[in-house]
């Protein structure tokens, strides 16, 4: 049994720190958030050369490994340092997918741009009414002739509005929650029938509200079989969502740090406030949620590197989402209670972290959802 | 033993529902039905809706304006007014400064401020907090000496919430350096307009501007605004603190949100073909908060008895702040987990006034995140809920 890093993953976790510490202050990432994209363009640019981009893909990918234990190491570091550019979308989530369902052809062409850093992207899953099923397709493809229609409304389009393509769910047949059915078609952001409502989110970041009127695509735009994607949305959503439990256990790592270190320099009556006994007890529970959300999410990434059943990896992750939801509840919470007022403010990065785990809490299903679905599999 | 209101109370809540059924602006209702805050003109127009009839001041001495009612008709008020989602009046005027100016202020004090915050001619703000003076309040370091006829006031507040909105800010000042902390505390009123006071926005996790940082730079306000004695200004404000104990629980708030969402569950998709209201995880968790607030209504019922037998509010009253604000936060917690992906955008602007652009998210759902970070406040402002425990360790269980 062996719980440390390897050299690679240790000097992943450098370059990374490395990176956030020479460029990445929190005055510098106001500006990224500031900008137009959402996100710096150089620091992708960078990314790529340090060869972050290459981390979910595997070795037959031409990646560097596409071990979860490697992600989670690196996701980890993101999220101490509320890294805004869209890794999880455009080489998570939608690297993923083609990953999985694309063609050689389809991956010959956009992977390599992917690691590049010379393509961003988008996947449209998420509807009005699907809540966190992803099976639950209501946008439609209709094949004619050699073309694919595409009609439907996505929410929370994370990364649409920087994206040059954008992969999209869509049912070619049965029923609306059924798995069988739903396809994934790659349509370019700009085609005709796109429209986008671009928005922040709440966890400083952009995405997009997107409407799909009769978009027609070459059936050569499809990932995979007809009907068939379901089963690798789900893979690849369970990735990315042990993904962001690692990057939540980043962030509520550092806010425990920062709440620690002001409780000692914040005086009230004479004292530092960190030498309140309810307040160093509060404190010590947040750094046991810590730890346990951290045990649960290098479970859940271990599981995901063996050779363990599906259903068994699902069930790691659905568990350690759940628990990390908790966690994400008492820590974010207690640490702005500890900071009183000025834990309240924008100008803080406490608050930063506190509304990026709280989105976390919510992405690819929240604690019950995911404590049901364990339940239920 | 009965909790039951008197056939006099009954009618009583007849004619406030009826009354705030008819009056209570339709346009009013539909911005806080959708989310929107209301204007300062708004909230200061309802205002003196109430003083029309009378009723602005529930908690006032009848001889400054109140309106002499007992606390269960109180309570019924303040119920009725909350079930219609109708505002309380802004607290800085009509429950924080002016009981303090009616116990402790001169008689040309009570005539030339009362009125006004009675009829809401004036907007006052508070001067408490300060950065090193939070929880700790007594330590605060903004100073007003003495210079002729005048008091010079130099520092800074912080908190100050809608100073942006106020004509005159009531401060806590010290006065005295030499004497224990909370002996050398003034309470004084200044004009907003007086030269040298500056006001900083701090935007909160909402986004809203909420709260100020107030400079008083070299400001010079005329002794005559100094309330009672100098250096009594601690014993005034802790008066201030337990004075107003009614509907600090929030009841009628709580029950008109519980309503939403159990609204809101029935109308939101599960993803899987039915809805949240049958989701049997969300349904008990639904049930855990409407329990919660059936207990704290009783104990609020409990705590209006023993007022109205004329027994004064006592500590265990820090119960009702603190069940109060955590109901309040669990509720927020339901509500984004109704919203789910919904509650991701940030959109502050589509809940203000005049907002043009598309409405993103079904309802208030692109609210529901928005109101869990600003809520976050209730359980800090006001004596935090560590505090509220402290005053409950120490004054009623005598640890």
């Amino acid at each position: 049994m062996d719980f440390s890093y390897s050299e690679e993953q240790q000097m992943l976790q450098e370059s990374v720190q490395k990176f956030v510490q020479k460029s990445y202050d929190f005055d510098t990432r106001k500006q990224v958030i500031a900008s137009a994209a959402g996100f710096s363009d150089e620091n992708w640019k960078l990314f790529a050369e340090l060869g972050w981009l290459t981390v979910p893909f595997s070795d037959a990918d031409g990646g560097f490994g596409g071990l979860a234990v490697d992600l989670m190491v690196m996701m980890e570091e993101f999220g101490k340092a509320m890294l805004v550019e869209p890794f999880l979308p455009t080489a998570v989530l939608a690297g993923g997918l083609i990953s999985a369902l694309g063609s050689d052809e389809q991956k010959a062409e956009l992977l390599p741009q992917i690691m590049a850093g010379e393509l961003q992207l988008a996947v449209a899953y998420a509807e009005a009414g699907s809540r966190f099923n992803l099976n639950n397709v209501a946008t439609t493809a209709k094949v004619a002739g050699d073309d694919v229609v595409i009609d439907g409304n996505k929410i929370v389009v994370l990364n649409a509005p920087g994206a040059d393509k954008i992969l999209v769910t869509a049912r070619e047949s049965g029923a609306q929650t059924e798995a069988n059915g739903v396809s994934i078609f790659l349509v370019d952001r700009n085609a005709a029938g796109i429209t986008l409502i671009d928005y922040p989110t709440i966890d400083d970041r952009k995405a997009a509200q997107v409407q799909f009127t009769a978009v027609k695509v070459p059936a050569s735009a499809r990932l995979g079989a007809a009907g068939g994607a379901a089963k690798a949305l789900g893979t690849v959503i369970d990735r990315a969502t042990v993904a962001v439990c690692a990057e939540a256990v980043g962030a509520l790592e550092s806010l425990l740090g920062k709440t620690v270190e002001y409780s000692k320099t914040r005086k009230q009556f004479n004292t530092p406030i960190g030498s309140f006994q309810a307040l160093q007890h509060r404190m010590a529970d947040m750094f046991i949620e810590c730890q346990l959300a951290r045990s649960i999410v290098m479970r859940a990434a271990m599981k995901l590197d063996s050779a363990e059943s599906d259903a068994e990896k699902a069930q790691a992750v659905s568990a350690a989402k759940a628990r990390v939801g908790k966690a994400i509840k008492a820590v974010g919470q207690d640490a702005i209670q500890i900071h009183g007022g000025i834990g309240m403010t924008e100008e803080l990065d406490v608050g930063h972290l506190f509304k990026r785990v709280t989105a976390i809490d919510i992405l690819f299903g929240n604690g019950d959802y995911h404590a049901e679905r364990f339940a239920a599999l | 033993m009965n909790a039951d209101f008197t056939a006099e109370e009954l009618a009583f809540q007849k004619e406030v529902r009826e009354f705030m059924q008819n009056e209570f602006p339709a346009s009013f209702k539909q911005k806080i039905d959708a989310n929107i805050r209301l204007t300062k003109d708004e909230t200061v127009q309802w205002q003196k809706i109430l003083y029309q009839k009378g009723w602005a001041a529930p908690n006032w001495p009848v001889e400054y304006g109140g309106t002499g009612w007992t606390p269960t008709q109180k309570y019924i008020f303040a119920t009725e007014m909350g079930l219609v989602g109708a505002p309380e009046p802004v607290p800085f005027g009509m429950k924080m400064v002016a009981p303090v100016i009616m116990t402790y202020g001169s008689e040309e004090q009570k005539q030339r401020f009362l009125p006004d915050i009675l009829q809401s001619n004036v907007w006052w703000c508070q001067g408490y907090s300060e950065p090193n003076a939070g929880s700790d309040l007594a330590s605060l370091k903004t100073t007003a000496v003495r210079d002729g006829d005048d008091y010079i006031v130099n520092g800074s507040k912080t908190w100050n919430t809608y100073g942006q909105y106020a004509d005159w800010i009531f401060c806590l000042v010290r006065t005295d350096n030499s004497v224990k902390k909370q002996e050398g505390i003034s309470f004084l009123l200044i004009d907003m307009k007086t030269p040298g006071i500056t006001l900083k926005p701090i935007v909160l996790l909402d986004g809203h501007p909420e709260v100020n940082e107030v400079f008083f730079d070299d400001v010079r306000v005329p002794a005559a605004n100094l309330i009672g004695e100098e250096n009594k200004g601690w014993t005034y404000a802790k008066v201030l603190l337990t004075h107003e104990r009614t509907n600090i629980a929030g009841v009628p708030r709580a029950k008109r949100r519980l309503l939403a969402l159990q609204r809101i569950a029935a109308a939101t998709d599960d993803g899987f073909g039915g809805t949240m209201v049958t989701n049997p995880v969300f349904a008990k968790k639904l049930a855990d908060v409407e329990i919660e607030l059936m207990a704290l209504e009783f104990a609020e019922l409990r705590t209006l008895a023993a007022l109205s037998v004329g027994k004064a509010p006592g500590p265990e009253s820090s119960i009702l702040k603190i069940v109060g604000t955590e109901l309040a936060q669990a509720m927020d917690e339901l509500f984004v987990e109704l919203a789910g992906y919904h509650c991701v955008p940030f959109l502050p602007e589509q809940f203000e006034e005049g907002y043009q652009g598309e409405h993103i998210g079904p309802g208030n759902a692109a609210a529901a995140a928005l109101t869990y970070f600003n809520n976050r406040k209730l359980s800090i402002f006001g004596g935090s809920n560590e505090i509220q425990r402290n005053i409950i360790s120490k004054a009623v269980l005598g640890l």
